[in-house]
């Protein structure tokens, strides 16, 4: 298959901490456009191993792609075409939401006429108008995980990153949340999204689940359940994370 | 370059977004150089005397009489035994001791002259080598009149002495310019050393390390900040040493601004590489301390470099503000030429460089 | 409730036993600096590079120049032009240059003769550096003209408690002093600060602990930690330096135990006015710095300073502990000596705290 199906495709990915091996021979593609749901536990690997993806991290062994760039030579060519969005909140809390947005605009090359435009666009889209010239750190958690979002795509990537994205946000703005991401995907960015609400995962169209630095399922949502004859993918994480030795 | 102008900005805006760095920067070297020039000071001026006289004669009063007029000494007290002397020494009232012994008048007569003993607490020893310098000077001037009244002896007579480029002798006018790069070295070595590593505990480093911006002008824009941080101290403290303690530089002002600039270079970057090193902010500020105290009592600041042991000595070469510090007095003192100080610019010029480089290789994008 | 405590001091130790490598630098960096800057600085001027202006040869200014170059203390740089003078003394290549006069033989006889005569020669010295000039003067009047003007054999001299002069000695109180004092308070004030920035102070203060027993209970470990500092400091001071120290160990340990109690309140009041790490940082290394190395007579004798200065050092708290220990460890007094200094640390210290906690607890209300 050509790299212009799949934009992220590794093989035999592995991530080892002296002894222990966080992240153990995955191996597994991500179609152009697709919300790719990357499901699993606390401590299962999947923050290091998207870390890896995002040119963050080296692997220890293994071969892939990001973006059409190796991952294991690449990292700086990987981020000029991704957005990411951390677990831990890491924006700039001393500057306001506009000063944020210029900083990582300018810092991808993005116009300063596009810039504007853009920005004015994502303000709009988010009811944050009036928050323009507020300081990042005294906005509410759930408007500062929106704000972060916004500024992870404000440069158009291909492929989105987002690790725990509504992690302690509450269920409206978690809504609002996936809304956003409908909407970048429908404009054909790739989603890649970690999370641990099961329900969550429905939303996507592919999902893979971690357990123990291993992909142990990757499949559609309504397949997955098939297979595993779940409910729900909740239950089937369950049945598949019964085995695991580390996290929670 | 675009990219470089949105990081500046950045680093800007958090800069004066802090209530706390803009007051550091403009209103700590003013109040240091208001207050600090005065406390240095190591003419000894205040040298407490007591003086044990067993003698009782003209003489031993002439003595006494030439001690208590003397501006460097202060007549404490005037005894009979030497244990009541030593008792005031170790109360810390008086710091040296003048003992004359008996019979001292009548050995001028004989001609097997007595001598005079002085005592002097030598704890401190710049002040009791000094202070006992000065006793003995007077006191050998004193008695050679005595001797040979006819014929008084003063070495300014036997040699001139030109003291040249401070002609007073000030000390001040030594320390203010070692002064000026203390102010440099914690101002642009302490920030710059906070900064990096705040990134990291903040977590906002994680997000630029995900973008593609390169290393280079990321350390760059943080640097160019302390760059004009400390042109200011520097211009602020000169304004201040001008216009309180009535000094300019000699030399020409060009030539400091450079070899502060170079200087601020290398103190910034090396913060730089301490916070990079460092996975917390207290890690990174016990880094820089240690080092700047280090730079601050083995780089000639306050005791010259050369009467260390060989050892360390040769450490001091290491040591980029050794370099500065000569550099300053040389320039600011002595009026020396961008000629005279080539050597120190060489050195500055290659510590600059390997600083900077370091800084940007120790930050490291991926892990 | 002692349990809480206990507790609490626990929670505390773990948290500086994790994290090693700051423990590890508080623990070594004072050791580092303390023989560092007990063998290798030095106030001592044992060199004076010298040059000579000749403008005519003989035998005086030969014997002259060979007793320059053979003394210990001078390192002979050759012989200059007149019109070198400026450009060597500038570019520092020389401290002091000595020029000899035409008829200088001539002139020397005739002071061993009858004492009374013009200059023989003439020094001219770079003043820009005031000890070296003071210090260069005497020795090159000792070398060159010790025959005319021997003061030696009428002044006999006694160098008290410090015979060799060693800069150690006046240096190591005042590198004590300054440790302790910058060490314990950036350790204090960041521990608390990191907390109130985490957050994890929200959930101390929530508990059913009184928040003075927080308080206190961060201090406990960071003062044991000291205490291994100061036991280390005082036996490489007496053992590798060569300190003598006195014969009252029990009162230098009683008055820095006083003196370490008074850093950490400095310490925890930092942390009450400091919001941010940065801050509390930036206050205990770098703007406590410099007051503290030049007002606390580390490095220049207080009674020095202009009287309008004199108040300003005495609220410097490093100031008392390095005159009592100055007393104590050099020349060995006793109790009474420096009893003033300790009591001065002890108000110092009660005042500290007090200040410190009602600042936290009004910050709670």
């Amino acid at each position: 298959m050509s790299n212009n199906d799949y934009i992220i495709d590794v093989k035999d990915l592995t991530k080892k901490f002296g002894t222990f091996t966080a992240v153990d021979h995955i191996t597994f593609s991500v179609k152009r456009g697709e919300i790719f749901g990357f499901l699993g536990a606390n401590g299962a690997g999947k923050t290091t191993a998207m870390r890896m993806l995002c040119g963050l991290s080296y692997p220890t062994s293994g071969s892939g792609t990001v973006a059409g760039f190796d991952v294991t030579k690449e990292g700086e060519k990987i981020k000029r075409h991704i957005g990411y969005m951390s677990q831990r909140f890491s924006l700039y809390e001393d500057l306001t939401v506009m000063e944020n947005m210029e900083l990582f605009g300018g810092i991808y090359g993005v116009k300063s006429k596009d810039l504007k435009e853009r920005a004015s666009d994502l303000l709009e889209k988010l009811n944050f108008v009036e928050e323009r010239d507020t300081m990042v750190g005294s906005l509410p958690l759930g408007w500062k995980q929106k704000l972060a979002f916004a500024v992870a795509t404000l440069h158009r990537p291909e492929i989105v990153f987002l690790d725990e994205p509504t992690g302690g946000v509450d269920p409206i703005t978690r809504r609002q949340f996936w809304e956003m991401i409908y909407q970048a995907s429908s404009e054909g960015t790739t989603i890649f999204v970690t999370t641990h609400y099961m329900d969550e995962a429905e939303y996507c169209h592919r999902v893979s689940m971690m357990v123990d630095g291993q992909i142990k399922a990757l499949d559609t949502p309504a397949n997955l359940k098939k297979q595993y004859n779940a409910a729900s993918i909740d239950e089937m994480f369950r049945i598949l994370a019964r085995g695991a030795k580390r996290g929670d | 370059m675009s990219t470089l102008k949105v990081l500046i900005r950045k680093e800007v805006l958090q800069f004066k977004r802090n209530t706390f760095l803009p007051k550091l920067v403009v209103v700590f070297p003013v109040m240091m150089m208001l207050v600090l020039p005065w406390v240095t000071t190591m003419d000894v001026r205040h040298v407490n005397v007591s003086v044990v006289d067993n003698d009782h004669s003209t003489f031993s009063t002439r003595l006494i009489n030439r001690i208590a007029a003397n501006d460097y000494f202060t007549l404490q007290s005037v005894t009979t035994s030497f244990d009541l002397s030593m008792q005031q020494l170790e109360d810390g009232e008086v710091d040296a001791i003048l003992e004359i012994p008996k019979d001292y008048e009548k050995s001028f007569v004989t001609g097997n002259l007595k001598k005079v003993n002085v005592s002097a607490n030598s704890v401190n020893s710049i002040k009791g080598s000094l202070g006992n310098q000065y006793l003995v000077q007077t006191l050998s001037g004193a008695i050679n009149e005595m001797r040979n009244s006819n014929a008084p002896v003063k070495n300014g007579e036997l040699i001139a002495i030109q003291n040249r480029y401070n002609p007073t002798l000030e000390y001040r006018n030594f320390m203010i310019p070692g002064l000026l790069v203390m102010l440099l070295i914690i101002i642009t070595g302490f920030l710059p050393a906070l900064n990096f590593v705040g990134e990291k505990e903040a977590g906002t480093i994680e997000q630029i390390n995900v973008t593609p911006v390169s290393r280079f002008s990321f350390t760059l824009a943080k640097l160019i900040v302390y760059w004009v941080a400390g042109l200011i101290v520097l211009t602020l403290a000169l304004l201040v040493i001008w216009l309180v303690y009535g000094l300019t530089s000699v030399g020409s002002i060009l030539i400091i601004y450079v070899a502060a600039f170079l200087f601020i270079l290398v103190i910034s970057g090396f913060g730089l590489i301490a916070s990079n090193l460092s996975s917390t902010m207290q890690q990174a500020i016990f880094f820089m301390f240690f080092f700047v105290m280090v730079f601050m009592l083995m780089s000639g600041l306050f005791t010259p470099t050369e009467s260390m042991p060989k050892w360390a000595e040769y450490l001091t070469y290491i040591l980029p503000p050794r370099y500065f510090v000569s550099t300053m007095r040389a320039v600011f003192l002595k009026g020396a030429t961008l000629y005279d100080m080539r050597y120190n610019f060489y050195a500055l010029a290659v510590f600059a460089i390997v600083m900077n480089l370091g800084a940007a290789l120790t930050y490291r994008k991926q892990s | 409730m002692k349990n809480q405590f206990l507790q609490f001091v626990k929670k505390e130790t773990l948290h500086i036993l994790r994290d090693s490598r700051t423990m590890l630098i508080a623990l070594l960096m004072p050791v580092a600096q303390i023989l560092l800057f007990g063998f290798a600085v030095s106030t001592e001027i044992n060199n004076i590079n010298v040059a000579v202006v000749v403008p005519q040869w003989c035998e005086g200014v030969r014997q002259s120049v060979e007793r320059l170059s053979a003394n210990p203390y001078i390192t002979y740089k050759g012989d200059i032009a007149p019109d070198e003078i400026d450009q060597n003394l500038r570019s520092g290549n020389v401290d002091a240059i000595v020029v000899f006069t035409h008829d200088f033989e001539k002139i020397m006889n005739e002071w061993r003769r009858n004492g009374v005569s013009k200059s023989a020669m003439q020094f001219i010295m770079d003043a820009s550096n005031t000890n070296i000039a003071q210090a260069g003067t005497g020795y090159l009047t000792n070398i060159l003209a010790s025959d005319v003007m021997a003061a030696s054999s009428m002044v006999e001299t006694h160098m008290l408690f410090n015979p060799q002069l060693k800069s150690a000695f006046n240096f190591v109180p005042g590198i004590m002093g300054m440790i302790f004092i910058l060490i314990c308070a950036l350790l204090t004030s960041v521990s608390i600060v990191r907390e109130k920035e985490t957050g994890t102070m929200d959930v101390l203060l929530v508990s059913p602990v009184r928040p003075l027993r927080i308080i206190l209970a961060k201090m406990v470990p960071y003062f044991g930690l000291s205490c291994i500092n100061l036991t280390t400091i005082l036996l490489l001071a007496r053992f590798v330096l060569g300190i003598p120290m006195g014969s009252n160990l029990w009162i230098v340990i009683l008055v820095s135990l006083v003196y370490l109690a008074l850093a950490l309140s400095l310490g925890l009041l930092v942390s009450t006015i400091a919001k941010k790490q940065v801050v509390a940082l930036l206050i205990s290394a770098a703007v406590m710095l410099l007051p503290i190395v030049m007002l606390s007579g580390m490095l220049f004798p207080i009674e020095n300073m202009p009287s309008v200065l004199q108040p300003l050092s005495a609220i410097v708290p490093a100031r008392w502990y390095i005159d009592a220990m100055r007393k104590l460890l050099i020349q060995g007094a006793s109790f009474p000596l420096i009893l003033k200094d300790f009591l001065i640390l002890i108000i110092m210290t009660i005042l500290l705290l007090a200040v410190a906690l009602k600042k936290f607890n009004d910050k709670l209300e």
